[in-house]
C-alpha cells in the first residue's frame, strides 16, 4: 500500500464546560487512501462532526495528530474542501458567485475563471441558475451549487459533513448517485459523515463507525459492493448483511442496551 | 440540462424530482409581456404613491375650509396660500435657501461623525463580548440623559455656531446605528464564519465579503431611525441658541407672530427628515436587491 493521503493518530478532543470538561472524541486513528471514499457512520452526538472538522484542520484536537500527505495538519489546508450540512451559501451573492467565492479570496477573477465556474454550475444541470439567489433554489440545487463550489479547487481531499442530510428522501437519492459518479470521475477522495447507514453502504468504499460517549471507533467494514453501484444493489443479499454488520458494530459502542 | 445527461449518463434529467422550484426567477418576464393596461398596472403597483396626490388635495381643502369657516386671524392659523405666498417670498430673497443651507449643513457633519463612530464602536463592540461588557452600561446610561437637556449646556460650551449643533446631531445619530451595527456584526452566520475560516479569509476579506454585507439589513434599520433624528437633533440645537437654520427660523417667527414663516419652517424640515429617509431607503433597496427576491418566495 502507498503512504495513506490522510492519517489520524490517537486522535481525541475534549469541550471546556463550565467547570469541566466534555469529552467528545477518544483515540481516534484511522487512515485514508489516495481515491477512496470513505464514510463516518454514527448516532448523533458521537464526535462526527467534530472529527470532521479537526481533520480539516478547523478544530485542533486536546490530543493526538492528524497527517494531511504526511504533513501535521495545524488549520485550515487549501487542498481541503468543505461541503456542509447547511448549505453556507451566502444569501446576497448568485449561485455563480458563490462558486467563485474561493477563487476570489485567494486572487483577483478574470473571464477565464468566470468561465470554468459557469461550466462547472453547467455540468451540475444549474447553467439556468447560474444568476439565481440561493433563496430561490431548492434544497436540492442549493446543495448541488456547494458541491460546485468545493470541487472547483480541485481539492485532494473532499470532507462533507452529512451533506444531503436536510433534504427529502428522493433528492437525496439523486444527488448520492450524482456524487457518486463525480467522485468516480474526477478520482477524488472523499471522507463524508452521514448517520444513514444505508447511504454509507451506497457510497462508500469502506465504512467507519463511530461510537459511544466520547466517540470511539468500533470498527471499520469493507464495502464489497461493486462498482459502479447502483441503487438496485441495496436490496441484495450482501448489501443487507452489510447493513446488519454496521448495526451492531454502532450498538457496541453504546452504553445503554436498545430497547426490545 | 442535456450536458448533464453526457456526463452523467444514468442520471435521470433534471426537471422533476427537484420540487419547489420557485417561479420568481420567471415571473419578471411574464410581467413584460403583458402590454395591455399599463396604467392600471402602475397603479396597482405603487398605490401608496397614486394615492399621494388625493391625499395630499383633500389635507389642503380641509384646512382651507376650516380657516374660511372659524375665520381665524392669520397669526393663529394661516391659508395654504399664505404660506405658499410666505415661502415663495423667502426663496425669491434667499432667506429660505440660507437657512435650509444651515441646516443642511449640520445634519450632514453630524451624521458623517455620528455614523462613522457608530460603525467602528458598533464594530468591535460586535465582535468582542469583553468590550460589549465593560462599555454598554455607560454607553446606555448616555442614552438616558434626554438631549433636549443638555443642549442649553453644549451651546454655552461650543458656542452658538456650527460647532454646538454639530455635537447634539452626532449625539442624536450615534445610538441607533450602533445598536443596530453591534446586532448586526453579533448575528453573521456563524456557519458562514466557519466557511469563510475554512477558506482561510484574511481579515480584511472576511470583513468585506462576510461580515459587511451580512451585517447590512440589519444596519439599515439603525441607519433610517439615525438620519430622522439628525434632523430632530439639528433643529433641537437651532432651537436652543443659533441665529440661522429652520429651527431659528421657528423661533424668529414665534418672536414675531409670523405664523406663515413658522409653518414654512416646519414645513421645510419635514421635507428634509422625508428626504433622507427616502433616500436611505433607495440605497437599501438597491443594495440589498437580492433581499427581495428571497422575501417574495418564503412569504
Amino acid at each position: 500500500m502507498t503512504d495513506p493521503l490522510l492519517q489520524a493518530q490517537n486522535v481525541s478532543h475534549n469541550y471546556p464546560r463550565r467547570n469541566r470538561v466534555m469529552p467528545a472524541l477518544a483515540e481516534v486513528s484511522f487512515s485514508l487512501q489516495e481515491h477512496e471514499f470513505v464514510c463516518v457512520v454514527g448516532n448523533s452526538g458521537s464526535g462526527k462532526s467534530t472529527l470532521l472538522r479537526i481533520l480539516g484542520g478547523l478544530l485542533t484536537p486536546t490530543a493526538g495528530e492528524v497527517l494531511f500527505k504526511g504533513i501535521p495538519v495545524r488549520g485550515p489546508q487549501p487542498q481541503i474542501g468543505f461541503v456542509f450540512q447547511n448549505t453556507n451559501l451566502m444569501p446576497w451573492r448568485t449561485a455563480l458567485e458563490n462558486v467563485l467565492l474561493p477563487l476570489e479570496l485567494q486572487k483577483r477573477l478574470d473571464r477565464q475563471d468566470r468561465e470554468r465556474a459557469s461550466a462547472a454550475l453547467a455540468l451540475m444541470g444549474l447553467e439556468a441558475f447560474a444568476d439565481a439567489y440561493p433563496s430561490q433554489l431548492s434544497g436540492g440545487m442549493a446543495q448541488r451549487v456547494t458541491l460546485t463550489r468545493a470541487l472547483l479547487q480541485s481539492p485532494a481531499l473532499l470532507l462533507l459533513d452529512e451533506p444531503f442530510g436536510a433534504l427529502d428522501a428522493l433528492t437525496r437519492e439523486r444527488l448520492n448517485q450524482e456524487l457518486l459518479r463525480l467522485c468516480r470521475d474526477r478520482k477524488q477522495t472523499a471522507l463524508m459523515i452521514t448517520h444513514s447507514i444505508q447511504e454509507a453502504v451506497f457510497l462508500a468504499d469502506r465504512v467507519l463507525v463511530l461510537s459511544g460517549q466520547p466517540g470511539k471507533l468500533q470498527g471499520a467494514i469493507l464495502v464489497d459492493l461493486p462498482r459502479p453501484r447502483t441503487l438496485e444493489m441495496l436490496t441484495w443479499p450482501q448489501a443487507g448483511a452489510l447493513t446488519s454488520e454496521i448495526r451492531a458494530c454502532l450498538a457496541t459502542g453504546s452504553q445503554e442496551p436498545l430497547p426490545q | 440540462m442535456k450536458d448533464s445527461s453526457i456526463l452523467f449518463p444514468g442520471a435521470p434529467a433534471d426537471e422533476g424530482t427537484d420540487q419547489g422550484m420557485p417561479p420568481a426567477v420567471e415571473q419578471p418576464a411574464s410581467q413584460r409581456q403583458r402590454k395591455s393596461g399599463r396604467v392600471g398596472d402602475w397603479v396597482a403597483r405603487h398605490s401608496a404613491l397614486a394615492a399621494f396626490p388625493f391625499v395630499l388635495g383633500g389635507a389642503l381643502l380641509l384646512w382651507e375650509a376650516l380657516v374660511r369657516w372659524q375665520d381665524y386671524p392669520v397669526f393663529i392659523l394661516p391659508r395654504p396660500g399664505h404660506v405658499l405666498q410666505k415661502a415663495l417670498a423667502m426663496a425669491a430673497d434667499g432667506s429660505l435657501l440660507r437657512h435650509a443651507k444651515a441646516t443642511v449643513t449640520e445634519v450632514g457633519a453630524g451624521l458623517l461623525i455620528g455614523l462613522t463612530l457608530a460603525f467602528i464602536l458598533g464594530y468591535w463592540l460586535g465582535r468582542s463580548r469583553t468590550l460589549d461588557r465593560i462599555l454598554s452600561p455607560y454607553l446606555v446610561a448616555s442614552q438616558t440623559i434626554p438631549v433636549v437637556a443638555i443642549a442649553p449646556l453644549l451651546v454655552i460650551w461650543f458656542g452658538s455656531g456650527l460647532l454646538s449643533k454639530v455635537l447634539i446631531t452626532t449625539i442624536m445619530v450615534f445610538f441607533p446605528t450602533l445598536v443596530s451595527t453591534i446586532i448586526g456584526i453579533r448575528n453573521v452566520d456563524p456557519g458562514l464564519r466557519e466557511l469563510m475560516r475554512s477558506l482561510r479569509a484574511g481579515r480584511r476579506q472576511l470583513f468585506l465579503k462576510l461580515e459587511l454585507p451580512a451585517a447590512l439589513p440589519v444596519i439599515f434599520g439603525g441607519l433610517k431611525l439615525s438620519v430622522i433624528l439628525a434632523v430632530v437633533g439639528a433643529v433641537v440645537g437651532e432651537f436652543v441658541g443659533a441665529d440661522v437654520g429652520l429651527g431659528f427660523l421657528i423661533n424668529l417667527g414665534r418672536g414675531v407672530l409670523d405664523t406663515p414663516m413658522i409653518f414654512v419652517a416646519v414645513l421645510m424640515i419635514v421635507l428634509l427628515a422625508q428626504a433622507m429617509y427616502w433616500s436611505v431607503t433607495l440605497l437599501e433597496s438597491y443594495l440589498l436587491r437580492w433581499r427581495q427576491l428571497g422575501l417574495k418566495d418564503s412569504d
